[in-house]
């Protein structure tokens, strides 16, 4: 199976799945529903294969398809995966599975739906495996319309309008991407200039940063600093996410808090943080400082809301605080922590997401004044609401523990303060969720809600599918950090090799 | 000196069934004349294979005085892309809302031929010709309604500041030929060196700005068109915004590239400030915009912008290459919008933004040409307008740096509204459910934009090899 492009086909399951549905007629909601589970579903399977078959005893890009694209920007189709990238890439397919099923109940323009939803999945996806600068953008701004037209049409209006949500939402992270587009297209010419001809791939940009004066490394690394920033709701460019996480359908929010976010970690550590060693230096310091701030202020946010999608939106602000914190703290530990802490915060928000959407869907409200005793009534849903709680605690045994410990490791080395302040922000983490869960779930049950039925059925696949990763990843946590190691070993031995030379001169 | 006419077959044979199509205008009878956009229709795509097939074949007629290089085909090819869509768009909206058949396609002709002698012209005198025989034909165009006061209104207001920014060029031209002592572009840069700067040249340089700048609709200049391309009928509009624009840019750069290269006047930041302003304003003016042409009027103000940024590159045959790449799609992303628009019309006699309303339901396909249009104009990924605009700020960010920061921030603003028309076509439930069908012209139209469009978004490859070389021929001679 040497020959085959894993990759590709990966990318392009969904894809093929969105062209059947052009063909069906627009009524037949559940065949276009089988079909979105069937693309994904390939998706899944094949980058599960791809995920168990990388060798990490080599490490490095494996399963490269490189194609020469525009040859006068130096472009070329280039496909690859490594350590960092694989994990990224299984949690979109995971996700994406799980979403097409916690969406089992739109019937309002299926069709629409779910062509719009496999194309956002597929240019989620497509930022992960992309290993050409060019191809990566073009993933990367592809997702923001698809979002768009689906919060405006399917997502709910409640403290914000859907269309406010979904309009923010867009504007700040295309404000965001035109900031880093500046950045990267600055970083093209210069590279242009150092190596004597256009090239796109990481590779080559990474090269060429190595002869980046200083100068240079530190603006561009602030341009994406600020872009990747504000995708991954860094404090202060965070508040598109919790009004649009409310807006969004539920399959918007999974795939949105699940993984889009973690396109500006991703981006963060494989672009900014390769290319621009220096500058992640200087910056590193801001870094970590707005992730505590980003951590404490959202866990207070989240503190003070009683609209479930709103506690969830922020502390999923408060979690991607985490994340910025440990690549600030720029040493091997803190890398891995962010990493495996994107991929366990990633299960653990579509889990609580799609857990939402169908309470809401069940008891039509989200505001936690109105709920109680849920877990009498749908124990199952109950099930899932806790599992993701606890793992939003960073509970030991599930898959989001060890992320947060490594993190706090990574950053007591470098900033002991900041890493107290941040752990801190567990205990407020336990006390916003345990409390949401307790109102929603426990106490007396209320009677308007004895005819509620349980989950069931296709509505149980994302609480099957993501409790057992967040299980099996908190059991076996070598699954993912060696996997995540092997690339971040890469990443670090680089950087520091740069800044070595850096000193010497 | 010998002659090569062949190198002028394209222009000659526009004439020629410029001529023919008017002929034929008198001897059918009125009420078989349809077939007459057919006619113009497939013989601008043979013109457009005569201009194909003479690619290699370049040189100058009249001692510099006309000259066809790839550059000159190049934006040929583009004329004619433009002409043969807007006529294969508007057939069925010249035989229901204006009649007169014959003379439509005959002016429609004439201005592509004005537009293909400006873009070859060498010298000061044959780009007057070509620029006055393309706005005359324009001006007839825009007030082809005649029973419309909007028509006769734009027209009107047409003729008049046409008229003034064709002086004021023209005083731009004279003082640069009475402090250089010549009329042919590839001799002023020499000139100009011995001269120096000086008042008076500059005088002549800001009128020469000014007089092209009303041409493309850079702000402060801009102010005609929104009015002109709202009464005009929709396909002339299209026409004057595509055609018009890439033809003052072609002879834009060729006056200032090639005559001014080097000349220490600063004319750079001139035109940074000039692309700036435009960009801003024109985006910002379309926000609250609710008539369909007047918000992409405002938005062709705004892409006026971003083809300038390609006129201050730090390496000018960069520049060259990002404007006619950009050039070659806008083609494509205005000719869909506004074809979209025009049918619109023709079906529902309205052109209010609020009455797009479930448009997706109507003609899934029109709402879908309408997306990515506007879309590829924003410069979304994986749209023509993306590689269009990296193209163009790439030259720019050692030099210019500000600007490549404005055009970008500004180019997400603009996904603002245009994101506003998609949420109308999308989100609201029709008010009238009656689908709308789209007939054959029309939708061969919409769909090879939207195609285009596309394609160019995801393989721009083939097409970045073809600028390449016509930018290259640009700076041979």
């Amino acid at each position: 199976m040497d020959g085959f492009p894993f990759l590709t086909a990966i990318l392009l399951a969904p894809v093929a799945a969105a062209l059947i549905m052009v063909f069906i007629p627009r009524d037949e909601g559940k065949l276009i529903k089988c079909i979105a589970a069937m693309g994904t579903f390939v998706s899944l399977t094949l980058s599960l294969y791809v995920y168990f078959n990388y060798d990490m005893s080599i490490g490095g890009l494996q399963f490269v398809e490189q194609i020469p694209w525009i040859r006068d920007l130096g472009v070329s189709y280039f496909m690859a995966v490594d350590g960092i990238s694989l994990p990224m890439l299984l949690l979109t397919n995971l996700i994406g599975f799980a979403a097409v099923f916690a969406s089992w109940n739109v019937n309002n323009r299926p069709r629409e739906f779910f062509i719009l939803f496999m194309l956002l999945v597929t240019g989620v996806m497509g930022t992960f495996i992309a290993h050409d600068l060019f191809i990566f953008l073009l993933f990367y701004e592809v997702v923001v319309i698809p979002i768009y037209i689906m919060v405006i049409i399917w997502g709910s209006s409640k403290r914000v309008t859907k269309e406010y949500a979904g309009m923010k939402l867009t504007i700040y992270l295309l404000i965001g991407s035109a900031f880093l587009l500046v950045g990267v297209i600055a970083m093209f010419m210069k590279s242009v200039g150092i190596l004597g001809h256009p090239d796109m791939s990481f590779t080559a940009l990474a090269e060429a940063g190595k002869q980046l004066s200083a100068f240079d490394q530190k603006w561009l690394f602030g341009l994406m600093l600020f872009g990747f920033g504000s995708l991954i709701s860094m404090w202060p460019f965070h508040s598109w996410s919790p009004d649009g996480y409310a807006g969004a359908p539920t399959a918007v929010s999974m795939i949105h808090a699940g993984v889009l976010k973690k396109i500006g970690g991703y981006g963060l550590v494989k672009i900014a943080l390769v290319f621009l060693p220096l500058g992640a230096k200087f910056w590193a310091p801001v870094m970590a400082v707005l992730g505590v701030a980003g951590v404490t202020y959202a866990a207070f946010g989240a503190l003070a809301q009683k609209d479930l999608k709103y506690i969830v939106g922020y502390s999923s602000v408060s979690h991607m605080g985490y994340v910025m914190l440990a690549i600030g703290s720029f040493n091997l530990i803190g890398i891995n922590g962010a990493v495996a802490n994107m991929f366990g915060h990633g299960v653990m928000a579509a889990l609580f997401f799609s857990t939402i959407g169908f309470i809401y869907e069940k008891t039509h409200t989200r505001w936690i004044p109105d709920m109680g005793g849920l877990a009498r009534q749908t124990p199952r849903l109950a099930v899932a609401f806790m599992l993701a709680a606890m793992a939003s605690l960073g509970l030991p045994g599930l898959v989001t523990f060890i992320p947060e410990f490594t993190i706090f490791v990574g950053a007591f080395q470098v900033y002991g303060g900041l890493a107290v302040i941040g752990i801190a922000g567990i205990i407020l983490t336990a006390l916003y969720v345990l409390r949401a869960g307790a109102n929603t779930l426990f106490g007396p049950p209320r009677d308007e809600y004895n005819h509620l039925e349980d989950i069931r059925g296709p509505e149980m696949v994302p609480l099957v599918v993501l409790g057992t990763v967040l299980v099996v990843g908190g059991l076996l946590p070598s699954l993912l950090f060696d996997m995540i190691n092997s690339g971040a070993k890469d990443i670090m031995t680089h950087v520091e090799g740069v800044l070595k030379i850096g000193g010497v001169l | 000196m010998q002659l090569d006419l062949s190198l002028i077959v394209p222009e000659i044979a526009v004439a020629v069934l410029a001529m023919t199509v008017l002929i034929f205008g008198l001897i059918i009878p009125a009420e078989s004349r349809q077939g007459l956009g057919w006619f113009t229709a497939v013989t601008l795509l043979g013109v457009m294979g005569l201009v194909i097939a003479g690619w290699e074949n370049m040189g100058s007629l009249y001692g510099g005085l006309y000259v066809v290089d790839q550059y000159s085909q190049f934006f040929k090819i583009i004329f004619l892309v433009a002409a043969f869509l807007v006529v294969l768009g508007s057939m069925r909206y010249v035989d229901k809302h204006l009649g007169g058949q014959s003379e439509y396609y005959s002016l429609t002709l004439f201005a592509t031929l004005g537009m293909m002698v400006m873009t070859s012209a060498g010298d000061f005198m044959t780009i007057y010709l070509g620029l006055e025989l393309m706005t005359i034909a324009f001006v007839i165009l825009v007030c082809f309604r005649r029973i419309e006061s909007k028509s006769l209104e734009a027209g009107m207001k047409y003729v008049l500041l046409a008229g003034m920014s064709s002086a004021v060029l023209l005083y731009g031209l004279s003082l640069v030929y009475g402090m250089t002592g010549s009329v042919v572009v590839s001799e002023i840069g020499g000139r100009l060196a011995e001269v120096g700067a000086n008042p008076l040249l500059m005088l002549g340089l800001v009128m020469l700005v000014a007089g092209l700048g009303f041409k493309i609709s850079a702000v402060p200049f801009h102010m005609w068109s929104p009015d002109i391309y709202e009464g005009a009928p929709t396909p002339v509009t299209s026409f004057l915004a595509v055609g018009s624009k890439a033809a003052s840019f072609a002879v834009l750069i060729r006056i200032f590239i090639v005559g001014m290269q080097g000349v220490a006047l600063n004319w750079e930041l001139l035109l940074a400030l000039l692309a700036a302003v435009t960009i801003i304003v024109g985006n910002l003016v379309a926000i609250p915009q609710t008539n369909i042409k007047r918000l992409l009027a405002y938005s062709s103000v705004a892409q006026a912008g971003y083809i300038l940024v390609g006129m201050v590159a730090l390496d000018p045959e960069g520049g060259v290459k990002g404007i006619m790449f950009y050039g070659f799609l806008y083609v494509f992303a205005t000719l869909g919008a506004f074809t979209v628009a025009a049918h619109f019309y023709n079906k529902t006699g309205s052109d209010e933004i609020k009455d797009y309303a479930g448009l997706a339901q109507r003609s899934p396909l029109m709402a879908a040409v309408m997306v990515v249009a506007m879309l590829s104009m924003a410069g979304i990924p994986p749209l023509a307008g993306f590689v269009g605009k990296f193209y163009l700020f790439m030259n720019i960010v050692d030099n210019y740096l500000w600007l490549a920061f404005v055009g970008l921030v500004m180019s997400m603003v603009s996904v603002y509204y245009y994101l506003r028309v998609a949420l109308v076509m999308y989100r609201n439930e029709p008010l009238d459910e009656t689908p709308i069908a789209v007939s054959g012209p029309v939708s061969v139209t919409l769909i090879l934009t939207m195609v285009v469009t596309l394609f160019l978004g995801i393989y721009p490859g083939p097409l970045s090899e073809i600028v390449n070389s016509a930018a290259h021929s640009f700076f041979l001679h």
